[in-house]
């Protein structure tokens, strides 16, 4: 029989040391738990320093106990293997375990146990927990600003519409495949302005923007018929000529009488708010941002001089100043730019600010993407006869943007986290609304609840966006 | 030159040159219209308005240029602050996530998972209305060591008071001088010689050397001033002496350098991973120590992964500082392209200087960084 020698356990005398080791061990959570779920303090009869700090000793003790090298059982090695490798390790689990167990009583408490759910005013709320009641009060606003009651149906209906169409692409058939792009790029983006503009703004039937998608139409209609050496010219000539020939020689004096039938009432954007205007402002400038950015990274990427010094200047403009002075700018500066009778909603103004803002790095993303590429694939691409366009569209795009989606997905995910700040230009979205609900003076004392809350909904949107992209990233991973 | 490259130039440029024109023929009109004439001059106007806290001498009867150098000075004390901060809290929280210690790897994976999809200005509402308002009165404040207060009023510290601060100063600069040549000459002994020299020692010493010979000879001495508490009315009381970070301070630090750490942290995981295991065996491998395998050959590969985007990092944090104005901390956005915008009406000139200061910070430390990535980068043969 060899000699138990407790400062340097070992395999001979195994489950001396493992049954005194783990006796320590749980002997020491025992503590913590009594000490922290029931407030216990079993070692109460020693002084002030040392009760304090035995539990942590104890199982600091009975970590060392028990850190024997290949025992042989699986359990006891994967323990030592990953949390127990050295005295200095041992002495960090044992302090996050006991973190861990001191915090769950006081965050229980305050979520659920002590909280209060039920009840419409703030004299509900007499627990020292959270006030959930405040929430659910203020849960309409929270979702949809000051968005008529009545009217919020119009919102929701709105967004379920764009989420079917927007899931469309997952059942298109093999035939429609090849149309995806066009429909993702153009025509989604216009169904989903109409539904925002008639729907959740109520806006007349017939207004400037409503001739230039008719002259988008036509020209497309046309476009199947011009042959493709001057569709390029055809495209960049013939919506415009359309568009003014609608607006100022056909059909003006009949459809500006249509343009005063409203199918709903008109809600100003300045009422919107809430997570509604969180997700409003991200899908748009999402949309907006991407395009503007793609053309903004193959402009820094063009032998051609002006493009690309221009392009340099616009990105790097946009990349050196901080969101909150760009829309300051759109608030108080961008009106001074503009004809005195012309008039740009604010809503429309901030979308514009915050998509050339992101897509700005969005175009540096791409732009790595690009780089990264190897020569050989452009040589390639030039020698098969492919022009500029055709060798981006059909070669380097699909690689390059391949390579580059978590770069994307963490734009993306930054423009959703920095929608809050449009409350500079007044509007106000689920923070802002926060703010204003944390000043009622019916509601005084509830920031935590509301910011508990927010975090929460946010947490949820960013995570499943950041899960979402690297789902993506893993399906069109390619071996090179 | 043919006509294919030149045509999409033009058009640009014209596009370009039309949308400017447009814009700036419009804010002309707009100007005349309201009788404002386009310049600078209001720059040396009295200011006439407050700023709550300011690093150097102001009030409202100094000129608007003072009052932009206020805002300016206070963002870059919260930037360094947060830089400070994001970049201990980064590394350590990078290294954690490497760590072999299941428990440790994780709960730096739910802080960065949890910090970083939190927008920033959430954060800094939080620790500003929520987090610092639970925080006890200055009457029934404990002392932390018996000198620091931290109250809802704000943090309370100790100050030094100074004589002869300049010459203090003077040697802390000579230290730092000194320190690098003492590199340099370490290094030329290195690559000559092969003998090492122990230049953090030395650093260390020389950093405490100076300053010390400054106060033993230079005549620089300083006192410390402790918080005392005073009351102001029946309710209302504060700390007098000493200095104090206000509530708007130590919330958006602590925001700023919560957030920035997750991007920090990752950026140090993916630069130790970078480093290709090879390298550390071929290191062990020629005799060197685990120490010198780091210092030698890990940590200056992994650096050259990490610098780069952590540099931009600390860009963001400067940027992002920016949002003190929604919980009123005075950095330049709130001074200067609030207060001030507000009370001459100057929209384009101050929210041109404005965004002219952030942009010259951002392309100086990019021409740093783009010379930086050239001089480190492995030349290959």
């Amino acid at each position: 029989m060899n000699k138990l020698n407790f400062l340097s356990p070992d395999k001979n005398n195994l489950y001396a040391y493992l049954y005194s080791g783990i006796s320590l061990f749980s002997l020491s959570i025992l503590l913590v738990f009594l000490n922290s779920f029931f407030s216990l303090d079993l070692t109460s009869f020693l002084p002030g320093t040392i009760s304090y700090f035995l539990p942590l000793i104890i199982g600091f003790i009975g970590l060392h106990l028990i850190r024997i090298e290949y025992s042989g059982i699986k359990f006891l090695d994967i323990v030592n293997k990953n949390i127990n490798t050295n005295k200095f390790n041992a002495l960090l689990s044992l302090l996050i375990i006991f973190a861990v167990i001191k915090s769950i009583p006081p965050l229980l408490s305050w979520f659920i146990i002590d909280a209060n759910f039920a009840g419409d005013s703030k004299d509900a709320c007499s627990g020292s927990g959270a006030c959930w009641a405040y929430i659910k009060t203020w849960f309409n606003r929270f979702m949809y600003g000051m968005y008529p009651n009545a009217e919020q149906w119009r919102i929701n209906l709105s967004f379920i519409a764009l989420a079917f169409l927007g899931g469309v692409g997952f059942f298109a058939t093999e035939k429609f495949k090849k149309y995806l792009t066009l429909y993702y790029v153009v025509i989604y983006p216009i169904i989903a302005f109409l539904f925002i503009f008639f729907f959740i703004s109520g806006g007349p039937i017939f207004f400037d923007f409503s001739y230039g998608i008719i002259a988008a139409v036509i020209s497309i209609i046309i476009g199947f018929f011009i042959p493709s050496k001057f569709k390029m010219y055809y495209f960049l000539i013939i919506p415009i000529t359309i568009y003014i020939l609608l607006k100022y020689v056909f059909f003006y004096e009949e459809l500006i009488e249509l343009g005063k039938i409203q199918a709903f009432e008109w809600v100003e954007t300045g009422a919107w708010g809430g997570l509604s205007l969180t997700f409003i402002v991200s899908f748009f400038c999402l949309i907006f941002c991407f395009p503007v950015g793609l053309f903004l990274s193959l402009g820094r990427r063009s032998d051609l001089p002006i493009i690309k010094y221009i392009s340099i200047g616009f990105i790097e403009f946009w990349r050196g100043v901080p969101l909150i002075t760009v829309l300051f700018m759109s608030s108080v500066m961008f009106p001074m730019f503009l004809p005195e009778d012309m008039f740009i909603d604010k809503l429309v103004r901030v979308i514009i600010a915050i998509s050339l803002f992101e897509a700005a790095y969005v175009a540096e993303v791409i732009r790595g993407g690009l780089q990264a590429l190897p020569r050989g694939q452009y040589d390639a691409a030039k020698s098969l006869g492919m022009g500029y366009w055709k060798m981006h569209i059909f070669v380097i795009l699909p690689q390059a943007l391949k390579l580059v989606i978590p770069g994307i997905a963490n734009t993306f995910l930054a423009l959703v986290k920095d929608t809050p700040l449009i409350f500079v230009v007044g509007l106000l979205e689920i923070v802002g609304m926060l703010n204003l609900a944390k000043t009622n003076p019916e509601w005084l004392g509830f920031a935590m609840e509301g910011y508990v809350f927010a975090s929460i909904v946010f947490f949820i949107i960013c995570y499943a966006m950041s899960k979402y992209s690297y789902n993506l990233e893993q399906k069109y991973k390619t071996e090179r | 030159m043919n006509f294919k490259k030149i045509l999409p130039q033009l058009l640009t440029l014209v596009v370009v040159i039309l949308v400017f024109g447009f814009f700036s023929y419009n804010a002309q009109v707009n100007m005349e219209n309201r009788g404002i004439t386009f310049g600078y001059g209001f720059l040396s106007q009295e200011s006439s308005f407050d700023v709550q806290f300011s690093l150097i001498e102001y009030d409202g009867s100094h000129s608007y240029f003072r009052a932009y150098l206020v805002g300016l000075l206070n963002t870059i004390l919260v930037s360094v602050i947060g830089i400070v901060f994001a970049t201990i809290i980064g590394v350590v929280v990078g290294i954690a996530r490497l760590s072999s210690n299941y428990l440790i790897e994780r709960t730096a994976a739910i802080y960065v998972e949890f910090f970083r999809n939190i927008p920033l200005l959430l954060q800094i509402f939080f620790w500003y209305f929520a987090a610092l308002r639970a925080l006890p009165l200055p009457e029934k404040a404990e002392p932390i060591f018996g000198v620091f207060f931290l109250t809802i009023k704000g943090f309370f510290v100790p100050a030094f008071i100074w004589n002869n601060l300049d010459i203090f100063i003077y040697s802390v600069i000579a230290a730092i001088i000194a320190i690098v040549f003492v590199r340099l000459y370490a290094k030329k002994k290195q690559e000559n010689q092969g003998i090492q020299t122990p230049v953090l020692l030395i650093s260390i010493g020389l950093l405490f050397i100076l300053p010390l010979l400054s106060f033993l000879l230079g005549g620089v001495n300083a006192s410390i001033e402790i918080p005392v508490i005073e009351q102001l009315s029946q309710t209302s009381f504060t700390y007098k002496g000493g200095l104090k970070l206000p509530p708007e301070l130590i919330s958006l630090a602590l925001a700023l350098s919560l957030y920035t750490a997750t991007f920090i942290a990752e950026c140090v995981r993916a630069g130790v991973q970078g480093v290709s295991k090879g390298q550390k065996e071929a290191a062990a491998s020629i005799g060197l120590t685990p120490n010198q395998v780091l210092k030698l050959v890990v940590m200056p590969q992994a650096l050259r992964i990490i610098i780069p985007p952590t540099t931009n990092q600390y860009l963001n944090l400067t940027k992002n500082s920016s949002l003190a104005a929604a919980i009123a901390y005075p950095d330049l956005v709130l001074v200067f392209a609030g207060t001030a915008l507000m009370q001459t009406g100057r929209a384009i000139e101050i929210v041109s200087i404005t965004m002219l200061t952030y942009l010259t910070l951002s392309i100086t430390i990019s021409i740093f960084m783009n010379w930086y990535n050239k001089k480190i980068a492995i030349k290959e043969k």
